[in-house]
């Protein structure tokens, strides 16, 4: 971008951080008094202010930081085995329609099944260790992965292949001067997906059995009655969720730098 | 080898087959022809007359059905390094740099990183790319961006160039500023070239010769010597009185009067 292009736009951009602060504000201070306003009790909707300091409570009592540990890790480590099997199938699919042709009832029959519904099968299996968390979020973190990576390689203009054929490119070469870098955009796209289901997998595997985890304190804090907690740690996995959203957009600006900026999501 | 043409066609037949109808479709048939070193020939014909198959079985990439094609007198049963083909589409990769763009098919052939720069260089630099080198395909326009297929095509080196309409996609304008790129380039790097096209007076302008097929199975029907001098000049070439001549022998050959009427 030129100079003179970006010295137009930045007042305009600080205007627009400015606003997003204000209305941050404006909505931390809705949550502080509308409800009190409206005559809602605190153990329907407690003030910010009372679950910054059920927060703070936490930290000390209720290990929250060993527990919100415990669920990233998970989320991190199905997230990343998850893709990379995403990757690896819709990449071996994509190069192989006849594969594609005798699994599709089996893949269409895996996707639509409720993936959480997994989650007490895996416990059956696993016992309340991490693994049926783990497993769950790999189940539910594979399929727009593997979706996005084989329509990417199916929709590649075959014409390109040919083009690195008659330069006497190898079948090697074919995949990876070409397959895997055309379906980067697909990738990212269901990346971004990925990212925000991965979390659910991890929590659903939490909330059915085991002691650890920030499901394990959601149940607790349910069972308790205590609603402020609750709001703690639903705060808390929607950070996990914001983490790892913010890492796969930051590689994908990285990675897809060459696109256009029209063709790029900001967020 | 003087005498050994850069590439030759002997008595070559493609046959599809047909899925819906049963049977065989025949796309090509009995085609011989055969280009020396240097010369340009352009193939003219009706659509679907089976020229592009003719260069896909010449660059290596589909098999003939019967008779056999020669290039530098090797017979061709895969791609290989002594063609290059250029399509309509410029098939620029858009994650990479016109440069690195230029470089894919001499990366695939193994050249060393240094030799394959230098090359894109020179050639991007005869292309009127060197201040676009490290922009990347879309920041182009259709014409650079064909320009930059150009330069990939001649980075390999190749023998013969086959040509598939590669300017049909383009304004007028700006097909004849790269009609005369591709004319002035071909006459200093010697090279051979089969060039598929619909425009009459590019095949006019551009070639030594033109073969002219018949509608599907397509046959040579034709063929005609351009005797105007500056090859290397299309621009100036498209301006002489002869082309007219040449255009009105094309149109009755190709019928293109009766399809109109």
């Amino acid at each position: 971008m030129s100079a003179a292009t970006s010295a137009v736009l930045q007042p305009g951009l600080r205007n627009k951080a400015l606003l997003s602060a204000l209305l941050f504000i404006a909505f931390l201070a809705a949550w502080q008094w509308g409800p009190g306003m409206f005559g809602i009790p605190q153990f329907i909707i407690p003030s910010a202010s009372e679950v910054w300091r059920e927060f703070l409570r936490m930290l000390g009592h209720d290990r929250l930081l060993y527990h919100t540990a415990i669920t990233a890790m998970q989320v991190g480590v199905g997230f990343v085995l998850g893709v990379a099997l995403g990757i690896v199938c819709g990449f071996a699919l994509g190069m192989s329609p006849s594969a594609e042709f005798v699994l599709s009832p089996y893949i269409l029959a895996l996707q639509i099944a409720p993936k959480v519904a997994f989650a007490p099968l895996f416990i059956i299996w696993f016992g309340y260790t991490v693994y049926p968390k783990i497993l769950v979020c790999i189940l539910i973190v594979f399929f727009p992965v593997m979706i996005n990576v084989l329509g990417a390689v199916r929709a590649l203009d075959p014409d390109i292949v040919r083009l690195a054929r008659a330069f006497t490119a190898n079948r090697f070469q074919v995949f990876w001067k070409i397959e895997f870098p055309a379906a980067m955009p697909s990738l990212f796209a269901g990346l971004r997906i990925a990212a925000t289901l991965a979390v659910i997998g991890v929590l659903v595997g939490e909330l059915v059995g085991g002691n650890t985890g920030l499901g394990y304190l959601l149940t607790v804090a349910e069972g308790a009655g205590e609603t402020a907690k609750v709001f703690v740690t639903i705060i808390l996995l929607t950070v996990i969720g914001i983490a790892l959203y913010s890492l796969v957009v930051a590689m994908e600006a990285r990675v897809l730098h060459y696109l256009p900026a029209r063709a790029r999501l900001a967020t | 080898m003087p005498d050994t043409p850069r590439i030759e066609f002997r008595n070559v037949t493609k046959r599809f087959a047909n899925h819906r109808q049963g049977g065989h479709v025949v796309a090509v048939e009995g085609v011989s022809l055969s280009i020396a070193d240097g010369e340009i020939v352009s193939l003219i014909g009706p659509s679907g007359c089976g020229k592009s198959t003719l260069l896909n079985m010449g660059s290596g990439l589909d098999p003939v059905s019967s008779g056999e094609v020669h290039v530098d007198g090797e017979l061709v049963t895969k791609p290989n390094r002594h063609v290059a083909f250029m399509l309509q589409k410029d098939l620029l990769l858009p994650w990479r740099t016109i440069i690195e763009n230029v470089e894919f098919g001499q990366e695939i052939q193994g050249l060393s990183r240094r030799e394959r720069r230098q090359r894109a260089l020179d050639l991007l630099g005869k292309c009127h790319l060197t201040d676009f080198i490290d922009h990347y395909p879309h920041q182009l326009s259709g014409g650079m961006r064909q320009r930059a297929a150009l330069a990939r095509t001649l980075a390999v080196d190749p023998t013969v160039l086959l040509m598939d309409e590669p300017f049909s996609a383009l304004d007028a304008q700006t097909k004849m500023v790269l009609q005369q790129d591709l004319g002035r380039t071909l006459a200093e790097t010697g090279k051979t070239a089969l060039f598929i096209t619909h425009d009459l007076v590019e095949a006019i302008a551009l070639s030594d010769r033109i073969l002219v097929m018949s509608q599907r199975p397509g046959r040579i029907i034709e063929e005609i010597e351009v005797d105007i001098e500056d090859r290397d000049n299309p621009m100036k070439r498209r301006q002489h009185p002869k082309v007219a001549t040449y255009v009105v022998r094309l149109m009755q050959l190709l019928q293109i009067e009766q399809a109109a009427a």
